[in-house]
């Protein structure tokens, strides 16, 4: 039976680990090597590292950092920051990471997607979208650059154009939510699970094993995506990486009484 | 030794990394001299088909490793795309296969899902050894690997089966054929099932 998979996501900024809430207020968390060895004994399911000053810097991605990581991982690695074009997504691929995530390079070129996926294939292509509620609406709106640009654009209406250009997996991070640790926002998750058919890795708010628990009794095979949970530990936020067993993360599967497809 | 056939494509590090760990003697072949004395190959593999076959057909070693696995009968695993290029040709492109495997890579079939999540198959899925092989030895019960595809080895003769796994339909995720071995889930980045079945791979 396919699991549901659980992700730590770690935030990279000038060659150190950080974690925000809602996008800004950064604290340091550790070294990022480090971190992958812990995770790695910790036998995670699935492993995002976001280097967040790499696209709002002007900065491509730091191949050489990406390669340190890629080879310490024991688990499926998923990079993201400052790609926009096919010949970076190459780079990085061939640095022995699994997925290349893109968000405003995508948001910006839909069909940049498709690019990608004929070289790397669709299963490798991820598109992050950042989304925030407009103010006194329903609606959603994607953002980029750290949540500093309002793109106006509709994730609901973009998600499916974005499957269709070739993505193979979409993140859904709530910027509103980011850090704060109270739960997924499972409205915006919805509406776009409705449109879709690719892999969905949702990220912020998570700020229990609970929170899981309840995102995967939703919508079953789904990414669970969390920070400050994965780094952060009681209520003074003391940096611990942690991460729930085996039998913590079967019992949250058996709960939701998943059937294979 | 173990050579890793570096091509360009694929997780030739986390290999190495692995095999290091547990002492096993490997290199990383990115010339044609590097894989005539190689006891073993392992071909990885990342994208899509036709840029893979591509890729390998380019790297100068193509010829050699055809040698060195058609007529020296050097046992060869390929992991992934990998896999699927030890096959005929696949329905994701049009560029030949090294066919060492007979069969066709075909696209899962999505048609009878009830669940909104389709393709590509992602994440850890149970494996299901159908027979006893060397490549599964301590892996009979309880293993799960990562699988990230859409594609699947549709064997032509089913005892090339090693080992099956579920979404929507059953399909092949091991392959062996006399000395060619494929896997279509991440041993590299399966932790220790996936340490298991390299280790196995060294031992056969």
């Amino acid at each position: 039976m396919l699991r549901p998979r659980i992700i730590p996501c770690l935030l990279v900024r000038d060659k150190g680990l950080v974690k925000t809430v809602k996008f800004s207020s950064d604290k340091y968390v550790g070294d990022p090597i480090n971190a992958v060895r812990i995770f790695n004994e910790k036998e995670v399911d699935e492993l995002i590292v976001v280097d967040i000053d790499a696209t709002t810097k002007g900065l491509g991605p730091d191949l050489k950092m990406i390669e340190r990581l890629a080879a310490e991982c024991r688990m499926p690695f998923c990079y993201g920051g400052g790609v926009k074009t096919v010949e970076q997504a190459q780079a990085i691929i061939s640095l022995g990471v699994e997925k290349v995530a893109l968000s405003s390079a995508l948001v910006e070129d839909p069909s940049l997607a498709s690019r990608i996926a004929d070289k790397l294939g669709r299963q490798s292509v991820v598109s992050v979208l950042d989304v925030k509620k407009k103010r006194f609406s329903s609606r959603y709106e994607v953002w980029t650059h750290n949540a500093t640009r309002n793109t106006h654009l509709n994730p609901v209406e973009l998600a499916p154009l974005l499957q269709q250009h070739g993505v193979g997996e979409i993140v859904i991070n709530s910027i509103d939510h980011d850090g704060v640790m109270k739960g997924y926002d499972l409205g915006i998750v919805e509406q776009i699970r409705d449109v879709t058919t690719v892999p969905l890795s949702v990220l912020g708010g998570a700020g229990s094993v609970a929170d899981i628990g309840e995102l995967i009794k939703k919508f079953g095979i789904i990414g669970a995506g969390a920070g400050s949970l994965f780094v952060f530990k009681g209520s003074y936020k003391a940096v611990l990486i942690n991460y729930p067993t085996l039998a913590d993360r079967e019992a949250l599967v058996r709960a939701a009484h998943l059937r294979s497809a | 030794m173990i050579a890793i056939i570096d091509y360009g494509l694929g997780n030739v590090l986390a290999f190495a990394n692995m095999y290091r760990r547990m002492a096993v003697p490997v290199s990383i072949a990115r010339t044609a001299e590097e894989l005539t004395d190689a006891t073993k190959l392992i071909l990885p593999g990342v994208g899509a088909f036709d840029y893979a076959m591509e890729s390998f057909r380019r790297s100068g070693m193509y010829d050699v490793a055809v040698e060195r696995v058609t007529k020296d009968k050097v046992p060869v695993l390929g992991i992934c795309v990998g896999m699927q290029m030890l096959a005929g040709g696949s329905e994701e492109g049009s560029a030949p296969g090294l066919n060492w495997v007979p069969g066709m890579v075909r696209k899962l079939d999505t048609t009878h899902f009830t669940q909104r999540t389709q393709l590509p198959h992602m994440g850890w899925n149970d494996v299901h050894p159908k027979q006893s092989s060397p490549l599964f030895a301590g892996l009979e019960k309880d293993a799960r690997f990562y699988f990230l595809h859409s594609y699947y080895f549709d064997c032509q003769d089913q005892a090339d089966v090693l080992a099956t796994a579920e979404y929507g339909s059953r399909f092949a995720c091991a392959v062996n054929h006399e000395n060619v071995y494929g896997v279509q889930f991440h041993p590299e980045k399966s932790h220790d099932f996936g340490a298991r079945l390299l280790k196995n791979f060294a031992d056969i």
